[in-house]
């Protein structure tokens, strides 16, 4: 018991929490305007190994780490614009085009890593984004080094939280994306149109995704392995669900699973004679759990995962 | 008079049907016109064109005298025509607020101003008697409060025009005369409206001048005030239709027989206390407002439900178990009230839905394999029997229009010979020809022999259909009068739940029979 209440009440815990949620939080945001627009993209797995390659070889051959970071976004928004072209117009199943292409996405990602890098051993490391002490806030004890010394990525994401809740809830064009994903053809008879709206949203949600993968290499693990992703795309589509498609909600899904993947890495090296696989277990578990308790809940876009065809009902 | 609206010449061709055969047509400033014409006459492909989600092969629109640049909805939008859609195009996750908001304010401006749309829409809604409350999610309204949003949507864009695509097809007879004085009230106030239809009741009752559409062409116009039911029949379907007349009843056994009747009606209006007989050859009318309890009695009778309290007795027997297969077994066919959420399977063939209820009758399978050859052959007897117009054996059934659907759907049923007939809204939605189609194949199936429940709102068609009638109120039936006693203000006061002691009396006449 004693062990448990050391581990909460350490720094290092709390400020992994927010670190570890991160590359969720961009992900989970990622999702979350694609199927608010009404499009599954289970690309992310992909998208989000390929944006961690192209984050870190940019930044590898000479760049500076915004850089990396836009050449992420920049190749998610290409993989999103696939999905869309795959997707929107064509009206093919987004399953199976997702899955499409979060298998070519990681293989193409270690194609190129091994073009770069063709004889190395051990992945050849990049001089990584480092803590950004916010002035004075971080001086707070217990609170600052846990919310205000992480790094710009981190505070990146928090605000993309905040603006991206303004954009769905604030703004005409977020209106018109709930709209999409609960009725193209009101959008459509409103004189928008639904298909573009598609499409671009699908480009920015993917950007995000890209953005998260790049997280890993140039905030996290400083260098690329092409397993690194982990199924961590696979639980930012949970987290949507989770999150009941609000971004707000997202950022507390995010934090909770890194709290227990925290809790859960701490414990590993503290209670011995259990194997570490159940601790590894642990969070994916709680993760059910929430989700059971809170998908009866969701309200789904209705019009997700359909295809939205003109003059068609 | 201003001119507000004029189509001239509009042409317009799917693949080789002609959908609209250079129609031309205006509206004047605060007039009401009808577009009349039975389902496929090319009535929605126009309003399509005008609204510009379809661009015409040939032809113009102009609004107020401006050409309108085709297969442009903003266009439209901009120049005043507001389109009301039969499936009403809301989201209904989200609020009423924000269905009629989107596509308002420019795209990119970063901030909506939510309190003056709020403040826009409270005044619409005041000006033209139309209630809403704003921040109601669009899933918690009823239909015809959805509808509400539809019209308020279009006037929120500065309609003048206002287009209704068959605005009353699922609304109740209450709501629809609610949204005609609406109408009425709006071109009062200098609004122009067309609505679609095919209901000659609701056309006399609702427009200013007709506009008859048949095969794609305009085929007649008349000032509402000139012309008659008769006649717009008669244009519309192109040929004298006549409803079928009801020869004498010769009632015989009792073939079934509900004695206290109760549901809890989950979802749907319960029943408390229902008693009824229904004899061999006779049709038993049961009218109502909707929501009284009718769709629960029809679920009972077909074997959907199962009452918790009293009996339900086919031939004298009670029915052993309240399920469907048990139902059909006791010779009880059903035509249920929505036919594509219960009558077929959309997406699967002809065959298929033909002999869907039947699937285990020797006839179709044998040791558990259908026997498809015996299944499509009695699927195309049932196609040129009943005269299933559009439809191919192995296509898909969504493909057909509301009237072939329940003419296939009458087919399956009546081919099986069933002793008990429930019809629950066995028209709503078809044109006349269908109509009148309907009503033959029932009136022959009573002349058979069969007993048939009728459960309809159309006043109409029971009176036409029924030999005797009774109102279903608050889950309760009044008791039955005679069809030849029944008129339109004796059925409203039963609907209204207004019956008197001597009827009771002679309720227990007639059951006695």
């Amino acid at each position: 018991m004693s062990v448990i209440l050391d581990i909460l009440a350490s720094v290092g815990m709390w400020e992994a929490v927010l670190r570890i949620a991160t590359p969720l939080i961009l992900g989970t945001l990622g999702v979350l305007l694609c199927e608010r627009v009404g499009v599954l993209n289970l690309g992310i797995e992909g998208i989000m190994t390929f944006g961690a390659m192209i984050g870190w070889l940019t930044v590898y051959s000479g760049a500076d780490l915004w850089t990396g970071l836009a050449a992420a976004a920049l190749a998610g928004a290409a993989f999103g614009m696939l999905h869309a072209a795959l997707t929107v117009p064509l009206g093919l199943s987004q399953h199976v085009t997702g899955l499409g292409i979060t298998l070519f996405a990681s293989s193409f990602s270690y194609y190129i890593f091994r073009l770069a890098v063709p004889t190395a051993s051990s992945p050849p490391t990049v001089e990584p984004f480092r803590p950004l002490p916010v002035p004075g806030l971080s001086e707070i004890p217990f609170l600052g080094p846990v919310l205000f010394n992480q790094t710009a990525p981190t505070y990146l994401a928090l605000a993309l939280v905040a603006l991206l809740a303004w954009g769905l809830y604030r703004t005409p064009l977020g209106l018109a994306v709930r709209m999409t994903g609960e009725n193209p053809h009101a959008v459509e008879a409103q004189g928008i149109d639904p298909i573009r709206l598609r499409i671009g949203t699908i480009m920015a949600g993917s950007a995000l995704m890209g953005v998260a993968g790049a997280f890993l290499t140039l905030a996290a693990f400083n260098s690329f392995f092409p397993t690194m992703v982990q199924g961590r795309g696979w639980i930012c589509i949970a987290l949507v669900v989770f999150a009941l498609w609000r971004p707000g909600r997202a950022l507390l899904g995010a934090l909770l699973f890194a709290f227990f993947d925290a809790f859960q890495l701490r414990l590993q090296t503290a209670v011995e004679g259990v194997p570490y696989q159940l601790f590894l277990m642990l969070p994916y578990l709680l993760s059910i759990l929430a989700l059971i308790v809170m998908a009866r809940r969701a309200r789904v876009p209705q019009a997700l995962m359909q295809p939205y065809r003109r003059g068609e009902r | 008079m201003t001119r507000v609206l004029e189509l001239d010449g509009i042409t317009k061709r799917f693949g080789a049907t002609l959908a609209n055969d250079d129609v031309s047509l205006h509206l004047d400033r605060g007039e009401v016109v009808a577009l009349l014409g039975e389902n496929g006459a090319g009535k929605t492909t126009l309003m399509s064109i005008l609204f510009g989600h379809y661009t015409a092969d040939a032809g113009e629109v102009r609004v107020e005298g401006r050409a309108l640049p085709p297969g442009r909805a903003r266009a439209a939008i901009r120049a005043g025509v507001g389109m009301v859609h039969q499936h009403f195009a809301l989201a209904p996750n989200l609020t009423v607020l924000e269905n009629v908001m989107t596509g308002t304010e420019p795209l990119w401006r970063p901030r909506s101003d939510r309190a003056a749309a709020r403040r826009r829409l409270a005044g619409l809604a005041e000006r033209f008697g139309l209630p809403v409350e704003p921040e109601a999610r669009v899933s918690d309204l009823s239909v015809g409060e959805r509808q509400r949003v539809e019209i308020l949507k279009a006037l929120y864009n500065e309609a003048r025009i206002l287009i209704l695509d068959e605005p009353t097809a699922v609304l109740t007879t209450q709501q629809a005369e609610r949204l005609f004085a609406t109408l009425r009230e709006m071109a009062a106030q200098g609004l122009s409206i067309i609505f679609i239809s095919h209901k000659l009741h609701e056309v006399m009752s609702a427009s200013d001048r007709v506009v008859v559409l048949r095969g794609g062409r305009v085929v007649a116009e008349r000032a509402t005030a000139e012309t008659d039911k008769g006649e717009l029949a008669e244009l519309m379907v192109g040929r004298k239709v006549e409803r079928p007349a009801r020869p004498p009843a010769r009632p015989g056994a009792v073939l079934l027989e509900a004695a206290d009747l109760h549901v809890a009606g989950k979802g749907g209006a319960a029943l408390n206390g229902v008693d009824f007989r229904l004899h061999a050859g006779e049709t038993l009318g049961i009218i109502g407002v909707s929501g009284n309890g009718q769709t629960t009695l029809a679920g009972v009778v077909s074997g959907l439900l199962a009452p918790e309290r009293g009996a339900l007795r086919v031939h004298g027997a009670a029915l052993r178990r309240h399920d469907v297969p048990h139902a059909i077994a006791a010779g009880i066919g059903r035509i249920p009230e929505d036919r594509n959420a219960e009558g077929v399977v959309g997406d699967m063939s002809t065959w298929e839905n033909a002999v869907l209820e039947r699937l285990w009758a020797p006839e179709f399978s044998r040791r558990g394999v259908v026997r498809r050859g015996a299944a499509r052959a009695a699927a195309a007897r049932i196609l040129t029997d009943y005269d299933v117009r559009g439809a191919r054996v192995d296509g898909r059934v969504r493909l057909l229009s509301g009237g072939n659907m329940q003419k296939l759907i009458l087919g399956r049923v009546l081919e099986a010979g069933p002793d008990i007939l429930v019809a629950a809204q066995p028209s709503r939605g078809l044109d006349e020809g269908a109509i009148a189609d309907v009503h033959r194949r029932l009136i022959a199936a009573r002349e058979r022999g069969a007993g048939v429940l009728l459960i309809s709102e159309d006043l109409d068609e029971v009176i036409a259909l029924a030999d005797r009638i009774r109102a279903i109120v608050g889950g309760r039936l009044s008791p039955a009068i005679p069809a030849e006693r029944a008129d339109a203000r004796r059925l409203g006061l039963m609907m209204a739940g207004d019956w008197t002691e001597a009827e009771t009396i002679e309720r227990e006449a007639a059951d006695a029979l």
